[in-house]
């Protein structure tokens, strides 16, 4: 029969006993709600041991991926040791600092190299690790493989924790700790000819700019438009690249949007990128949808997108929370104040010895 | 369902989990563009709520889910306090769930079975 270790202590399954139903037999009391692998209440993580592809029917495959099952589903076939997602510790390696160069005023490019192995898609994000323990999370713009090194937008903060020592204490061949990776913003094509939608503001670029890598990488042939939104032209970056680069690839096309276009300039459109992107794609039925950046716009974005069509399953986010917004939950955002373009996320900052939550 | 023959049950007949997968986002969708309930809705994480979704066409469709009414009063509580949801909200949701069934070509009986089914949880929803 096999054990389950879960905070350290063991239990015996009985055969054919679910996780849920052995831990609760035990008197250890986990979240659930339905019991039948529908309502995903009761997910957790597989750290050792591999969940039988039952008890993962429905979940993200980011998720699935990374050993997330359903215990209420899971009747174990080998011994397993598993945790509940806010309980997770990630793994954290040395990564050696490679590049450290202006993307423009206050953006900063660091390329990274990990010190050991670090499987990523590109589009996930990192966690990157203050001396002091605070932590920020950063997507990643490298393609999943061919490239050498780990590529993060930093957006430096006035008084930004980790943003400031980045900018200022971190030198090309220094070490940083880094944790991940996670999230699911990245390149998944159900097939070569989906259509894919990508809307990023400021350094929300980071992950589009991956998922145009690797989509290029394998040959996509569907189109792929990425519309890139700041305040002002000031606040955009790599324009001259994009453009070259949609230039030389004849399904991929590129849209800088302004909200001012201070310089009368005929070559961005006007308006945010969610609302130039759902402008000129009314019926987003069969189409992947990414969107990376300010949070508000994440969230707005998402239920338009699926409500023009789009399958939720298909739309992949990457919402860049506040640091100081860490304590405030997310269901209460109703009310939050309306900060745009700020680059460092919530989710590990709220609990920097436990893994961001993945994406649900 | 252990003593309905296999094939048999509603659940069965709607076509199982591949109904319930196909049926979860147009219901979803209609639920979001609805006026008269998108409000309750507002600013929860769309994932999980789309597990909710599923779990409860799974149930109204006949199928395998336990749910309890304490889970469904314990859910829907602070909506009833806080938003008054009532009966003409449940009424919308029971109507956009036919109109799902309707679009996937589901006979009008058993879209009165199923609402017959949804019909069970009304008194635990609005927690009365």
């Amino acid at each position: 029969m096999p054990d389950i270790t879960f905070r350290g202590q063991t239990y015996t399954a009985l055969p054919a006993e679910s996780v849920l139903d052995a831990l609760t037999r035990h008197g250890v009391s986990v979240p659930c709600s339905c019991r039948n692998g529908v309502c995903q209440t009761c997910t957790m993580k597989a750290e050792k041991g591999a969940p039988p592809a039952a008890a993962q029917e429905g979940l993200r495959d980011n998720l699935k991926q990374a050993g997330y099952f359903l215990a209420c589903m899971c009747k174990p076939q080998a011994d397993m040791t598993v945790a509940l997602p806010t309980e997770v510790i990630e793994p954290r390696i040395s990564a050696q600092v490679s590049e450290k160069s202006e993307l423009r005023p206050n953006i900063l490019r660091l390329r990274l190299r990990a010190q050991a192995p670090f499987l990523f898609r590109g589009g996930q994000f990192i966690n990157l690790y203050h001396p002091d323990g605070s932590v920020r999370s950063y997507s990643i713009a490298s393609a999943s493989l061919g490239e050498s090194s780990i590529e993060l937008h930093v957006r430096i903060i006035l008084g930004g924790k980790v943003s400031g020592w980045l900018a200022a204490d971190v030198h090309v061949g220094d070490s940083v700790t880094l944790g991940g990776p996670h999230g699911d913003c990245y390149y998944q094509c159900s097939t070569l000819d989906q259509p894919l939608l990508l809307i990023g503001t400021g350094t929300g670029l980071a992950p589009l700019l991956a998922v145009i890598k690797d989509a290029l990488l394998q040959g996509h042939r569907g189109p792929i438009h990425l519309f890139h939104g700041g305040r002002t032209a000031a606040d955009l970056y790599l324009i001259k690249e994009m453009r070259a680069l949609a230039q030389a690839n004849a399904n991929l096309s590129y849209t800088p949007c302004v909200v001012e276009n201070t310089a009368q300039d005929a070559g961005y459109a006007l308006g945010s990128p969610a609302d130039v992107a759902l402008a000129t794609y009314k019926d987003l039925k069969g189409v992947r949808v990414h969107l990376c950046g300010n949070p508000d716009m994440v969230r707005s974005c998402k239920r338009k997108a699926f409500l023009a069509g789009a399958a939720l399953k298909e739309i992949h986010t990457d919402p860049f929370e506040a640091a100081g917004g860490a304590v405030k939950p997310q269901a209460a955002d109703a009310a939050a104040p309306q900060a745009l373009q700020i680059p460092d996320r919530s989710a590990a900052a709220k609990a920097p010895q436990a893994a961001a939550q993945p994406a649900y | 369902m252990g003593a309905i023959p296999a094939g048999q049950s509603l659940y069965e007949r709607l076509g199982g989990e591949a109904a319930v997968n196909a049926a979860v986002d147009i219901f979803y969708r209609k639920v979001l563009a609805d006026d008269r309930i998108n409000y309750f809705f507002e600013g929860v994480d769309m994932d999980k709520q789309a597990a909710k979704q599923k779990a409860f066409l799974t149930f109204a469709f006949g199928g395998p889910n336990q749910y309890s009414g304490k889970d469904m009063r314990v859910g829907h509580r602070h909506l009833v306090q806080k938003l008054g949801l009532s009966d003409v909200h449940f009424d919308a949701v029971v109507e956009n769930l036919a109109a799902v069934l309707t679009e996937l070509g589901v006979s009008g009986d058993m879209i009165q079975e199923v609402a017959a089914i949804a019909e069970t949880v009304r008194n635990d929803v609005l927690d009365r």
